[in-house]
């Protein structure tokens, strides 16, 4: 509707009718009610506010974040950083934090793989892999997180020691002492190829967009992966060839009661991992399907038609029209599962719930514990939602 | 086109073709089901396979070579000696037979575990009448608040002759409904103010429904749990203290509330905005338009979502095992702390996810029969 349709006397504002003071009037009702509602909110704020001051006065409990920079001397068992017992109690909420963020990050991406596959097996023509599935999803979601996690656990221990451990493949152990993992050592060659396969992925970006430019000018499509893959992974090689190429291997061992060398996964972190991962896929699957059967069949029998091939008809037509219902639910499941990896302190993880636990049991500072693991959280929630916000944004239907 | 093919037969091929695929009929079901291509016949020869090994390695564990009960020592303790011969070959239920009174019930006295039964079986009755449309009325409040009140006298005791169980006993599976219950009873009101407050024209109201639901959902339960069992002492004026149950269920309300105002304004932004110009239009105050057109219409909407975010909650008052309350899942943990029945965690945590599950997948059942029936109207 364009403004010429509109009748002139309507575009003008209804002019201000003077407040009155009397209860008929909606305006005054709701200033009252406003302000009856935050004296009400802001009196018990401060009654517990004034409390809690009182309180802490006569308990003698210290306040502020001064503790922060006392030594710890709580051990921590995983850490990213180096990390000693002698080092102070920021240092030890930093590696809390970043044992969250381990779990969290890698539980995502094996969440959302997990999930995507579960899901599409859920629509498969294949009456056993959906029923299977179907079943997966439903038990899965049907059962407390907190009694999978602290299943896994058990199964974790029930493995067999270090010495008889199940021992699949050469340098493969599977113990109660977690999991180990050939590994391998890591050199300046191996940094300088990682940077190389950086800057190789930027310049394939750049590349393709130069060649999408340029296919929309002539109309002629333009082949981008050999460029891809000269650059992300001939790149990284030549690079790492140039430096010697070398590659030596950690293999672990066993020596006396433990393994020695390779990659460790404790068995706290894997049982982790593993209820996050297959508890939340159950979610992913079901954000997935619900996803793809929002696409209306129409779309891929017009796509046909039009001559596309499968690949491309579900790249180029299906796949960002399922996006748009995929991702807000999608952002939720990450949240939650970030959410989630406080029940690590259950199982005996060492994350920023655990570790800002036992500082406040140390410290007897409860306030400024508990306000610690809320700031890392909101901030965690915060910044996942605004870059699934801006990537939603990125792949939203664009209207006239 | 075909008589002309039946009747002149060309190159002299009379030959009678096969009969055509059957498309109905077991046989084709499997061909289009099981069986449509190489790679489908490969991935149900698999998966058969696999299906196969896994339900004779569970029938075999859980059943052909377990072991339901096993004999006590003169002191009380049971001698479990002939589970761990098993090696982990066949399942240990002794551990369920002997303790499923603990992890059902806690530490209540053990010679009234028939009132924790009974709130049990209250419960889920009271689930099942709220459950029926036929109750969906204001019937359905003094039906709660007799149960409630019945529950309550069931489980303190102390009047009628029962006698008095202090609070500290309770525990297993009448804790986990209790929270769950009084949760949402308390939570599901909260939510709909809250969801209308983040509607509401009035600014101040605005702000602080969605500081509240912000930050509520930013946190994780644990946070909310361990504020309620560490910090909540220190809000309350000297002398006065409220047991941890109670701090945990309040912490568990204001959870339950955040996420259920966001499904109720999931609902009212879905109702269409001339409803709320056509009660306008009829003079009704706010409070009229609300009650009576806006929120019948608007809860309607989001049963489904409801009862999923209900479920979830079920599951998440197992969370309070971290803070030290005897629920379910706590007892289930306990029970396996004694030596003689430690290493025995599947078999029990199996025993309680089934409780669980019950719960659980009788609710998700139930919402999506409660789903299908209201969009009846939408499928053509």
């Amino acid at each position: 509707m364009s403004d010429a349709t509109v009748d002139p006397r309507f575009r003008r504002k209804p002019p201000k009718r003077p407040l009155r003071l009397s209860w008929a009037d909606e305006r005054v009702r709701g200033i009252v009610w406003q302000v009856v509602v935050v004296a009400i909110i802001g009196g018990i704020i401060y009654w517990l506010w004034s409390n809690t001051v009182h309180n802490l006065e006569v308990r003698r409990i210290a306040t502020g974040f001064g503790f922060l920079w006392r030594e710890a001397g709580l051990p921590i068992a995983e850490h990213v950083i180096p990390y000693e017992p002698t080092d102070t109690y920021f240092r030890a909420l930093t590696v809390g934090v970043l044992n969250t963020l381990k779990v969290a990050v890698v539980g995502i991406v094996l969440a959302t793989i997990l999930g995507t596959v579960v899901g599409i097996a859920r629509l498969s023509k294949n009456f056993l892999v959906s029923k299977i599935a179907g079943f997966y999803v439903e038990v899965i979601r049907d059962l407390p997180l907190l009694l999978q996690l602290l299943f896994w656990y058990t199964v974790m221990q029930g493995l067999p020691g270090p010495r008889q451990a199940f021992h699949p493949a050469e340098g493969l152990y599977f113990s109660n002492r977690g999991f180990r993992f050939p590994a391998l050592e890591w050199e300046g060659a191996h940094t300088a190829a990682l940077a190389a396969c950086v800057v190789g992925t930027v310049l394939t970006w750049l590349y393709a967009r130069v060649a999408r430019a340029k296919q929309m000018a002539d109309g002629q499509p333009r082949k981008i992966w050999p460029a891809a893959i000269a650059l992300i992974l001939g790149l990284p090689i030549f690079v790492w060839l140039a430096l010697g190429a070398p590659w030596t291997i950690d293999w672990p061992a066993l020596r006396g009661f433990n393994f020695r060398g390779g990659m460790a996964v404790s068995p706290e972190y894997a049982a982790l991992l593993i209820g996050l991962v297959t508890y939340t896929a159950g979610f992913i699957a079901e954000v997935v399907r619900a996803g793809i059967l929002s696409v209306n069949q129409g779309q891929w029998e017009a796509a046909q038609a039009l001559g596309l091939r499968h690949g491309s008809v579900l790249r180029l037509i299906v796949l960002p029209q399922a996006l748009r219902v995929i991702i807000p639910p999608m952002t939720s499941n990450y949240l939650n599962l970030t959410k989630n990896s406080s029940l690590a302190v259950a199982i005996g993880y060492q994350d920023i719930v655990s570790i800002a636990n036992t500082t406040l049991n140390q410290t007897g500072q409860a306030i400024e514990g508990i306000a610690i693991i809320m700031l890392v959280y909101l901030t965690i929630s915060l910044s996942i939602s605004l870059f699934m916000n801006w990537y939603n944004a990125k792949i939203a239907l664009v209207e006239r | 086109m075909s008589d002309i093919t039946a009747n002149t037969p060309i190159h002299g091929s009379s030959a009678p073709r096969d009969a055509p695929m059957a498309t109905t009929g077991p046989i084709a079901w499997l061909r289009a089901n099981l069986f449509s291509g190489w790679l489908s016949t490969a991935v149900t020869l698999l998966l058969g396979y696999l299906i196969v090994r896994a339900v004779v390695g569970i029938v075999d564990w859980a059943f052909i070579n377990a072991i339901w009960s096993v004999p006590l020592s003169p002191t009380g303790v049971a001698q479990t000696q002939v589970c761990r011969d098993l090696q982990g070959a066949g399942a240990c239920w002794a551990v369920v037979t002997e303790k499923h009174r603990f992890m059902l019930f806690g530490t209540y006295p053990y010679e009234q575990h028939w009132r924790p039964a009974i709130v049990c079986l209250l419960f889920i009755g009271l689930y099942i009448v709220s459950a029926m449309r036929r109750f969906w009325n204001w019937t359905l409040v003094p039906i709660w608040i007799v149960t409630l009140t019945a529950i309550g006298i069931l489980m303190w005791g102390g009047v009628l002759g029962l006698p008095y169980v202090p609070q500290e006993r309770w525990g297993g599976l009448p804790i986990t409904l209790i929270l769950a219950t009084f949760g949402l009873a308390f939570a599901f009101p909260l939510s709909i103010l809250v969801a209308l407050g983040r509607r509401s024209s009035l600014p101040a109201i605005k702000v602080l429904c969605v500081v509240y639901v912000e930050l509520i959902r930013g946190v994780p339960l644990i946070s909310l749990l361990f504020m309620a069992s560490v910090m909540f002492p220190l809000f309350l004026p000297e002398g006065m203290n409220i047991d941890k149950l109670l701090r945990a269920q309040i912490a568990i309300i204001l959870f339950a509330g955040a996420y259920l105002a966001e499904v109720v304004r999931g609902g009212l932004q879905a109702l269409p905005k001339g409803q709320y110009e056509a009660a306008d239009a009829m003079g009704l105050s706010y409070w009229q338009k609300t009650g009576l057109i806006i929120l019948p219409q608007a809860l309607r909407l989001v049963i489904p979502p409801l009862v999923n975010t209900f479920i979830g909650f079920f599951k998440d008052t197992s969370l309070v095992l971290i803070i030290g309350i005897f629920d379910l899942l706590t007892a289930g943990k306990t029970a396996i702390v004694e030596p003689a029945w430690q290493g025995f965690g599947v078999e029990v945590y199996v025993f309680v996810g089934l409780i669980y599950l019950c719960f659980c997948f009788a609710m998700s059942k139930y919402s999506q029969g409660l789903e299908a029936e209201l969009n009846r109207h939408r499928r053509r």
